[in-house]
């Protein structure tokens, strides 16, 4: 590898950065639905992945219903109760998170933000987006098939999984693992176009120092899911073989109704290993995208350089590195090593340094900046509120004595609610709000933003801050029905009642921000090319929505970082990327 | 677990890091205004995309496989491990998997000092000796079958058949794509259009070769006594 150093004064090489061939479509079949222009693949990723997440949202009323009126609904049973609680969360932090963020975001600003043409392999790109519609679509069929979808929980967890006893034992469990198989086999082609786009494309002047940090938060994440993923596919294959032809890699020797299964010798806590090995990272893959984001939104919408930079993007490098070293805090009930347990807490502690830095930064962002209480600006602050209080209920879990008794109760159930379900949704909503006049040349409504902001923000504190409480009273998670106890107190009941009312209405404002997406493809206000005055490439293209190849004849030269706002004696508030310097010197 | 991990995430992370160390992080950008004439370059690599491709997704591959065999060493302590004998054939099956690496290195070679004949024959040798290689892995499974040692019954068959076959899928797409290499040789296309697909087959098979060597070393019995001493010496 030849690194070209930064030469003040050396001519540049015309040819540092290639223009690519791009293919161009002919038919409107290639153009909109087999093409291989990235940003139509983000379009398709992000509704694909829209949709399964309503399928999802739908799935979590059905469970608050029978929390609060059990036995009220005759459709849903204990059986039915647990193959929502799994589709729930298996779609929600891979179909939906995971592929949004990398798949929808990653493909529409890695190649606009770094000034590419497109991604460096268009076609294994187009095939990641038809691999993952397929894995989406093996994972709806089993709602369809006998015994329905499985019930063993988002973490699969041997033997229950594959014994008869759990529902869905005989497709459910089945489709889920071979989907999950092709969504790693599609996100892997994904992501080798992320990350070769970030190292290879880049335009000139645009250095490593210089990309938003929304590339760099998605690129990070893209390398964790690359080396984590894998985890998930060794477990998911050789579960699946467990269950289909009858090896013992997980399952230990079982007597089923007196009857002995063929099973013998596994180890279950082997999966659980594999398992967290892949899901601790995951929870990094889809904050950091996340966290790059909302520094860009807080950038913008405040007019204010980002605190930082540079710890910014070392903060995302060490977190990315520490993710791979905190898998275990996840098993402190599954009967480990005390001394893993000691190691893996103190490694979950230390990675609060790095987010702590993250978190600083923000506030000293917004710190004396012009704060404009735009829609992407208000999700981004409602980002930062929730997922510093999903991070502080997270240092309580991190330490053994703590979790231990807290495990298996509502507390964990609000703690990851909080820090990986409303916060990375809170910036996927601002995210929207933020990019979808660039993806759509007009501007979402911005009084239904408003409601929508509002209702989801005081709607998922309502939701998760009593189930703490739920929690700490000791109300299990994963019951079908509490039933009557010498602990509990029937006030617990009223506040499930609250609860699900709450989750209703915040899924209900879910239609509003649905609606406001179609009526303002119509009828939203024209937005120009730039409506939020953004520094960054994506807002300098020369036709809004970007034409295919993203620039017209030329590629931008970069010559500034992309936080230039208020900048003393310039003559606007930003000073664009691809702007040259003789504006800022004078 | 925790430590054949860590065997393949180290060399990963000195590779990050070093990558790391050259992109000049400590850089201060907000200080940094390029004038006319002094951008400062993109510092990407050299190398063409599709040569860094390969890399990323053998980084992929090498996880998957690291994790694999974690699982194996995991799973290897559990009393009713038993090590299934490997079948003679797979030393035969080795060295024709090394004769398909060593063609395609020639047909690399070839391509470099731009002899257009040889490119061909070496790749259609490679391909020939790495199917030879597939049908001699699936004749080993009959043997074992027919002596009885079924997949599922004991974790070291099951990991045997495990390994075999994923390896033989990954060795069966580096064929597609060496179908499509030799396709264009055969059509007429220029030297400078092949030259970089005959490389990077080649990187692949030599990869799938030192995989294979190291999955063959753990189906060996005596990789497993090695490994029970040296957990011996460890505790």
């Amino acid at each position: 590898m030849v690194d070209v150093t930064i030469g003040a004064a050396g001519p540049i090489q015309p040819a540092e950065v290639q223009d690519v061939e791009l293919y161009h479509p002919k038919s409107w079949v290639t153009k909109y639905v087999f093409s291989q222009d990235a940003k139509v693949i983000a379009v398709q990723y992000s509704i694909t992945a829209l949709s399964i997440g309503f399928v999802a949202l739908v799935l979590s009323w059905l469970m608050r219903l029978q929390l609060a009126f059990p036995s009220s609904f005759s459709f849903i049973g204990p059986g039915e109760y647990l193959q929502f609680i799994t589709m729930h969360g298996m779609i929600m932090v891979i179909y939906l998170l995971t592929a949004l963020f990398l798949g929808g975001f990653g493909n529409y600003l890695i190649p606009l933000m770094v000034g590419a043409r497109d991604m460096v392999f268009p076609y294994v790109n187009m095939l990641s987006y038809w691999v993952y519609l397929l894995a989406v679509l093996v994972l709806v069929a089993s709602f369809f098939l006998p015994g329905g979808p499985t019930g063993a929980g988002w973490t699969l967890y041997p033997p229950q999984a594959v014994l008869s006893g759990t529902p869905g034992r005989e497709w459910g469990i089945i489709l889920m693992l071979s989907s999950l198989i092709l969504f790693i086999i599609g996100f892997t082609m994904g992501g080798l176009n992320y990350v070769v786009t970030v190292l290879q494309a880049r335009t000139r002047g645009m250095t490593l120092m210089r990309m938003p940090l929304t590339v760099w938060g998605i690129f990070t994440a893209t390398v964790i899911a690359l080396l984590a993923f894998p985890a998930l596919f060794v477990g998911s294959v050789m579960l699946l073989l467990d269950r289909l032809l009858g090896t013992s890699f997980f399952i230990p020797a079982i007597v089923e109704m007196g009857q002995h299964l063929k099973y013998r010798g596994g180890s279950p806590l082997l999966f659980q290993h594999l398992f967290w090995f892949f899901g601790h990272p995951e929870v990094y893959i889809v904050a950091l995208p996340a966290f790059g984001i909302v520094s860009d939104l807080i950038s913008t919408h405040a007019r204010k350089n980002i605190f930082g930079y540079r710890m910014m993007v070392w903060a995302i490098i060490a977190i990315g590195a520490l993710s791979f070293v905190v898998w275990a805090h996840h098993m402190y009930v599954s009967g480990m090593n005390p001394y893993f347990g000691f190691f893996f807490a103190t490694t979950t502690l230390i990675i609060a340094i790095p987010t702590a830095i993250k978190v600083y930064n923000w506030v000293l962002t917004l710190w004396r900046g012009d704060i404009h209480l735009t829609v992407p600006m208000l999700f981004a602050l409602s980002f930062i509120v929730t997922f510093v209080n999903g991070g502080l209920t997270g240092l309580f879990l991190g330490n053994v004595v703590v979790d231990v008794p807290l495990s298996d109760t509502m507390f964990v159930v609000a703690h990851f609610h909080m820090v990986m379900g409303m916060a990375p949704i809170f910036v996927i909503f601002g995210a929207i709000y933020h990019w979808y006049p660039k993806v759509t040349g007009r501007l979402l409504n911005e009084p239904l933003g408003k409601f929508h902001f509002w209702i989801t923000f005081l709607g998922a504190y309502s939701i998760y801050f009593p189930m703490h409480y739920l929690g700490l009273l000791g109300v299990p998670r994963r019951y079908f029905e509490i039933g009557e106890t010498a602990f509990i107190p029937p006030s617990a009941t009223t506040l499930n009642i609250f609860i699900t009312m709450a989750a209703l209405v915040v899924g209900f404002a879910q239609m509003v921000f649905l609606c406001n997406l179609i009526w303002s493809l119509f009828k939203g206000k024209p937005a120009g090319s730039n409506p939020w005055r953004a520094t960054t490439l994506e807002w300098q293209t020369p036709e809004t929505p970007p034409g295919h190849g993203n620039w017209g004849k030329e590629l931008p030269v970069v010559y500034r970082w992309a936080y230039d706002y208020s900048v003393p004696g310039a003559e606007q508030d930003f000073v664009p990327q691809n702007l040259p310097a003789v504006a800022r010197a004078a | 677990m925790s430590l054949t991990i860590l065997f393949f995430l180290a060399p990963v992370g000195v590779i990050i890091a070093w990558w790391l160390s050259r992109q000049r992080l400590t850089a201060q950008p907000w200080l940094e205004v390029g004038a006319i004439g002094e951008v400062p370059d993109t510092s990407a690599s050299s190398l063409p995309a599709a040569t860094i491709g390969l890399g990323v997704f053998l980084a992929v591959v090498s996880s998957l496989f690291a994790l694999f065999i974690s699982a194996y060493f995991m799973r290897m302590q559990v009393a009713d491990w038993a090590q299934l004998p490997a079948p003679k054939l797979l030393w035969l099956n080795t060295g024709v998997l090394i004769l398909s690496s060593l063609a395609l290195q020639y047909a690399y070679v070839a391509a470099r000092r731009g002899r257009m004949e040889d490119v061909g024959n070496g790749l259609i040798v490679g391909g020939l000796f790495a199917s030879t290689f597939l049908v001699g892995q699936l004749l080993a499974w009959r043997q074992l079958n027919a002596a009885g040692y079924f997949l599922a019954a004991n974790p070291g068959n099951a990991f045997f058949y495990l390994f075999t076959a994923l390896h033989g899928l990954h060795l069966l797409g580096g064929l597609v794509a060496l179908g499509r290499t030799a396709d264009k040789v055969w059509r007429g296309f220029e030297l400078n259009q092949v030259r970089l697909s005959v490389q990077l087959c080649a990187i692949y098979w030599h990869f799938l070769l030192a995989l294979w060597l190291v999955l063959f070393s753990l189906l060996t019995p005596w990789v497993g006594d090695f490994v029970v001493i040296c957990r011996q010496l460890l505790t």
